[in-house]
């Protein structure tokens, strides 16, 4: 877009020079208007370069694990039986969290937003947005020390009533450093992320239509529904994105508080993985074939991510035409 | 359904600012009403105590007696969700639910308050509210492509019709043809005079032809200067308030002398 406007008024600044319309003021404006984007332009290539370049070294440095023998690689199975355990631990930590933080994230948007006097909702925005300020460490610390052994007899308590659904078969971790402890540490980190880009969002609402909603007799839940997270839609999915970006992508988090093992469907029990917390335990000793493995399991999360991301672009798509943006 | 609406001693507020001040006016049913008045005179905070969408607006209070057939709208336990789906409004600008077609746009007051209306019941009163904004012609054919696609004309009787749809008493407008085409406000103002068989109509406007078009009575509201409330000044026929008011300031305004 942007070249194809610095083109054309490329073409008109050259065929009518000596207009008397091309005074000095316009021509300054075109000459910003060029330079603005070119620089937009360069930004979107290196962007594009850059990402090239990563998709690239991964592949690159991944690509002798098809050579090793399917009995040398970790698991002694071969590559894909190593990392699928891994791509559904990296799945399922950031699922619990997505569905933890979602809901609570576009709660407390919400209330800050719409509900909240100002004297409340500013306070509380800002500690939501400290959240987002606290190193991944400190959670995972917080995670191992205080939430774990909190969270043990609650899973104790779950093997024992619906220890019949899979996902809460025991026997429960006596130490409380599970898979739902690590979703419970994500979505807490992710939180800050979907409630403050929705509230955002929430309030640009234009007034408009909440004003519309409200006229035609509608309690202010039905204007929020009506006429906010409609408006709100694309909003939200992109907060989700980004958020779920960052919970799949979480290493030290994750690395600290659970308890890692094998694939395990069960949610309380010690054991699974994620891609990211095993890169970031093994890749200080890892050489040779192994970091090979290390870094084909890489490439598997940038993929994951790259799938993620086309899918919430889908969404969006799908409602283009009654995004109001017309 | 018709309702008159009688207002005894308001005054609104934003905050500490009183915006107008002792308003006393009393607005026959199946009758159209034109508030004019220089801008900031206060039509539109005096309009939207009618249906307390004033309250809104943080910090915005009304006090003194709004009645509609005698039923006070200010009286306790009088719920301001009820008072609006009796008392319907249309803005300024055109405001249709951007996300939903046509056809959801009417319905979207229809369906508040977790009301079921039956397919065939939707399909009829979809279509017998747009026959009534004189909108049906124009949109059969893409009753569920969004409504925001529509010209401003077009959404702008598309928000009547949905306020049509939910059947108030009283319908209220805020200058509805100030962002439309002169021939778009020619069909608004065409609806309006139908829209008094049905309905009480309450129209601010900044246009003196429109309010003798279209209004049987005109309130003119005044404003002695900046910070000072806005008050009604003169209430009377539309024929009188332009060709024989009985108050100087009237006489300035609507021949043109005013400010
Ligand atoms: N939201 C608001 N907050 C505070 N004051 C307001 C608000 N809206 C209107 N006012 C004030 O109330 C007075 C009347 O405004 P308004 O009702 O919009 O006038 P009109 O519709 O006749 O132009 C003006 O002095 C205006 O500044
Ligand atoms: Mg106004």
């Amino acid at each position: 877009m942007s070249t194809n406007l610095s083109d054309q008024e490329q073409k008109q600044a050259g065929e009518k020079p000596a207009s008397a319309l091309a005074d000095a003021a316009s021509a300054g404006g075109r000459a910003g208007d060029k330079i603005f984007s070119g620089l937009s332009l360069g930004a979107g290539i290196v962007i594009f370069l850059t990402l090239a370049a990563v998709a690239i070294f991964l592949t690159w440095q991944a690509s002798p694990v098809i050579e090793i023998p399917a009995d040398e690689v970790s698991g002694g199975n071969g590559f894909l039986s190593y990392v699928y355990p891994l791509i559904l631990g990296t799945l399922m930590a950031a699922i619990i969290a997505l569905l933890i933080a979602t809901p609570v994230g576009i709660l407390v948007a919400l209330y800050i937003s719409h509900y909240a006097p100002a004297k409340v909702a500013k306070p509380v925005g800002y500690v939501i947005d400290l959240l987002a300020a606290i190193p991944s460490v400190v959670y995972g610390a917080w995670g191992i020390t205080v939430l774990s052994p909190a969270l043990a007899p609650f899973y104790n308590w779950l093997a024992n009533n619906l220890g019949f659904i899979p996902l809460f078969q025991g026997p429960a971790s006596a130490t409380g450093r599970t898979m739902m402890t690590a979703g419970i540490v994500l979505s807490i980190m992710i939180l800050p992320i979907i409630t403050s880009m929705s509230r955002e969002i929430f309030v640009q609402t234009p007034k408009l239509h909440e004003e519309a909603s409200l006229a035609l007799g509608a309690t202010r839940l039905e204007m929020i529904r009506q006429a906010v997270l409609p408006f709100a839609r694309t909003g939200i999915v992109s907060a989700i994105m980004l958020a779920l970006g960052r919970a799949l992508g979480e290493t030290m988090a994750v690395a600290l508080v659970l308890s890692t093992g094998g694939l395990q469907w069960s949610l309380i029990r010690s054991g699974n993985n994620t891609i990211a917390a095993e890169i970031a335990l093994n890749y200080p000793e890892a050489f040779g074939d192994r970091l090979a493995e290390l870094i084909a399991a890489g490439l598997m999360l940038f993929v994951i991510t790259l799938i993620v991301n086309f899918i919430a672009r889908a969404i969006i798509a799908r409602y283009k035409e009654f995004s109001g943006a017309n | 359904m018709s309702k008159r609406i009688d207002v005894e001693h308001l005054n609104v507020y934003y905050g500490d600012f009183l915006a107008v001040e002792d308003v006393n006016i009393n607005i026959d049913s199946r009758s159209v009403t034109a508030f004019i008045g220089p801008s900031g005179c206060g039509k539109s905070t005096f309009l939207r105590t009618l249906n307390r969408m004033h309250e809104v607006i943080p910090g915005a209070y009304a006090k003194g007696k709004v009645m509609l057939d005698g039923e006070d709208l200010y009286g306790k336990g009088v719920d301001p969700v009820t008072v609006r789906s009796m008392v319907g409004m249309v803005f300024q600008r055109p405001n249709p639910f951007p996300t939903m077609s046509i056809r959801d746009n009417v319905l979207a007051g229809v369906k508040l308050n977790n009301k079921k209306i039956s397919r065939s019941a939707a399909d009829e009163l979809v279509e017998s509210s747009l026959k009534g904004a004189n909108l049906w012609n124009e949109v059969k054919d893409r009753l569920d492509k969004p409504g925001s696609g529509l010209s401003g004309g077009q959404q702008q009787r598309l928000c009547i019709a949905r306020t049509m749809a939910v059947k108030p008493d009283v319908v209220l407008m805020d200058e509805p043809c100030s962002a439309l085409d002169p021939i778009s406000t020619i069909a608004i103002e065409d609806l309006i005079h139908e829209l008094k068989e049905q309905f009480t109509v309450v129209i601010v406007t900044h246009n003196m032809q429109q309010a003798q078009r279209v209004a049987d009575k005109t309130a003119f509201f005044n404003i002695e200067g900046t910070g000072k409330p806005g008050k009604l000044v003169e209430f009377d026929e539309t024929a009188t308030i332009f060709q024989n008011p009985k108050q100087k300031a009237t006489e300035d305004y609507v021949s043109g002398r005013f400010g």
